[in-house]
């Protein structure tokens, strides 16, 4: 095994479709790494099975800081040291917005009310939404609940980074908001695994850009090598797709 | 005038009145435990029926649908006496309290059930990806969210229970009804019946216009 996430032959199936056709990947400590590729290509298939939100074939297989993500024990450390946030924000609706950051860190890794507080009080200043710790999220703008998502997240002090296209379900003048937060975030030198269609964030964050289609890598690089000069005809076109309107 | 001497005879009630209370007070701690005892059964029940390994499952499932189909006065006639006959007998209060906890509680199974599943999967998603186990997934982030849903079927269901204690009258527990037929064959007046009926309304009358005020404000919020 030789990264930090460390995937192979990730193979899954819907039924008898095949959505995942073998991946390997292996992705370093510190690495921000943006997915990319059309709809249906398996990229948030891809990052839901590190953290096993999706299970996959027994003959494939992923390991987190040399944890095996399996069924069971190691599922919850895997899970612990994973964080996610979700397209469409999935706050608790009914916990005030610092409930929402507090409530992992106090009931998996045991914090006490005070601790768990002064972190969820840290975390919202860094995002920038500390005036909006006691409402509810519903009285949040989108941006700002997905600039909370990504604090609950940090929270639990993960030392992976998942981001299931983060920006999609946001109005246009919100997405810089997180993407600042994110931009921030990498320069942390926490481990990010982001599926994004925001091609100015991958080619100015990412350290390597995948890109997916049909259930497969086609081609992985930097930013400057993928965006700039593709080798794959696949490439070629889904760049000159979305680059060029 | 005969009419109120009939029905609504003051010398009577004012002579069964003690006797009156003190069914009304079995009623409602009848009642009370019940419903108690039925939201914790229909609580598991729910969670059996929708997260427990598939045989498991399948037993839960064949309860409720079981306890939902058989009425609720057979049920208490067979507890209270045919389970003496296997050595099992329990006082008219315990044989009351026990048939309504296992039909009510197939009944809130249903409403708790219908509750959870209408909580979207990405709130199951979002408690999974940080890491916390089943137990607090449930108690801290799903069962509070549908238990607000369920609130007005969950009263519904209460108010039901309430109404049905009056059938364990026919195992001579002395609750409300029973001690107003009592009352009435003393007194040889059917004045006590009708105080016992306004008294089942004016208890009951409260939640269900709540139940009413709060489907109002929810269909309201959907909107």
């Amino acid at each position: 095994m030789d990264g930090f996430v460390s995937i192979r032959n990730l193979k899954k199936f819907y039924g008898e479709f095949c959505a995942l056709k073998g991946i390997n990947l292996d992705i370093a400590e510190g690495e921000v790494i943006c997915i990319v590729g059309p709809s249906g290509s398996g990229k948030s298939t891809l990052i839901r099975c590190i953290n096993r939100l999706e299970g996959f074939e027994d003959t494939s297989e992923i390991v987190v800081d040399g944890i095996p993500v399996m069924p069971g024990k190691s599922l919850a450390k895997v899970r612990a040291e994973v964080g996610m946030v979700f397209q469409s924000f999935n706050l608790f609706p009914h916990l005030t917005v610092r409930r929402n950051v507090m409530l992992a860190p106090s009931r998996v890794r045991g914090l006490s009310t005070t601790e768990a507080t002064d972190r969820a009080n840290f975390l919202l200043e860094r995002v920038g939404i500390s005036e909006q710790a006691d409402k509810y999220p519903e009285h949040l703008s989108g941006g700002q609940q997905q600039r909370v998502a990504i604090a609950r997240a940090l929270a639990m002090e993960p030392r992976v980074m998942l981001f299931d296209e983060p920006t999609s379900a946001l109005d246009p003048e919100m997405v810089g908001e997180v993407l600042d937060v994110m931009k921030d975030l990498a320069g942390t030198g926490v481990t990010m695994i982001v599926v994004t269609h925001e091609m100015g964030f991958a080619r100015q964050v990412a350290d390597r850009v995948i890109f997916m289609d049909g259930g497969e890598v086609i081609e992985t690089g930097k930013p400057d090598e993928i965006f700039s000069n593709p080798q794959e005809p696949r490439t070629q076109n889904f760049l000159s797709a979305v680059l060029n309107h | 005038m005969e009419i109120i001497d009939t029905f609504f005879n003051v010398e009577v009630l004012l002579r069964t009145y003690p006797l009156m209370l003190k069914g009304l007070w079995i009623t409602i701690k009848l009642g009370v435990v019940s419903i108690i005892a039925g939201l914790a059964l229909g609580l598991v029940l729910a969670l059996i029926r929708l997260y427990a390994a598939p045989p498991v499952q399948l037993l839960a499932r064949i309860y409720i649908d079981v306890f939902r189909s058989l009425p609720l006065l057979v049920l208490l006639i067979i507890v209270y006496y045919a389970l003496p006959f296997v050595g099992i007998s329990m006082s008219s209060f315990w044989s009351a309290m026990l048939a309504l906890t296992l039909v009510s509680g197939a009944y809130m199974a249903e409403i708790f059930r219908a509750g959870i599943q209408a909580i979207p999967k990405g709130q199951f998603e979002a408690s999974q990806a940080l890491g916390l186990g089943y137990r607090h997934m449930m108690v801290d982030v799903i069962l509070p969210q549908a238990v607000k849903i369920v609130i007005p079927p969950l009263t519904n269901n209460s108010i039901n229970v309430v109404k049905d204690t009056a059938l364990a009258s026919v195992v001579a527990m002395p609750d409300l009804l029973k001690q107003a037929t009592q009352a009435q064959a003393l007194a040889a007046n059917p004045s006590p019946l009708i105080l016992a009926a306004a008294i089942y309304v004016a208890i009951l009358w409260p939640l269900v216009a709540a139940v009413s005020r709060m489907e109002r404000r929810l269909g309201a919020g959907e909107r």
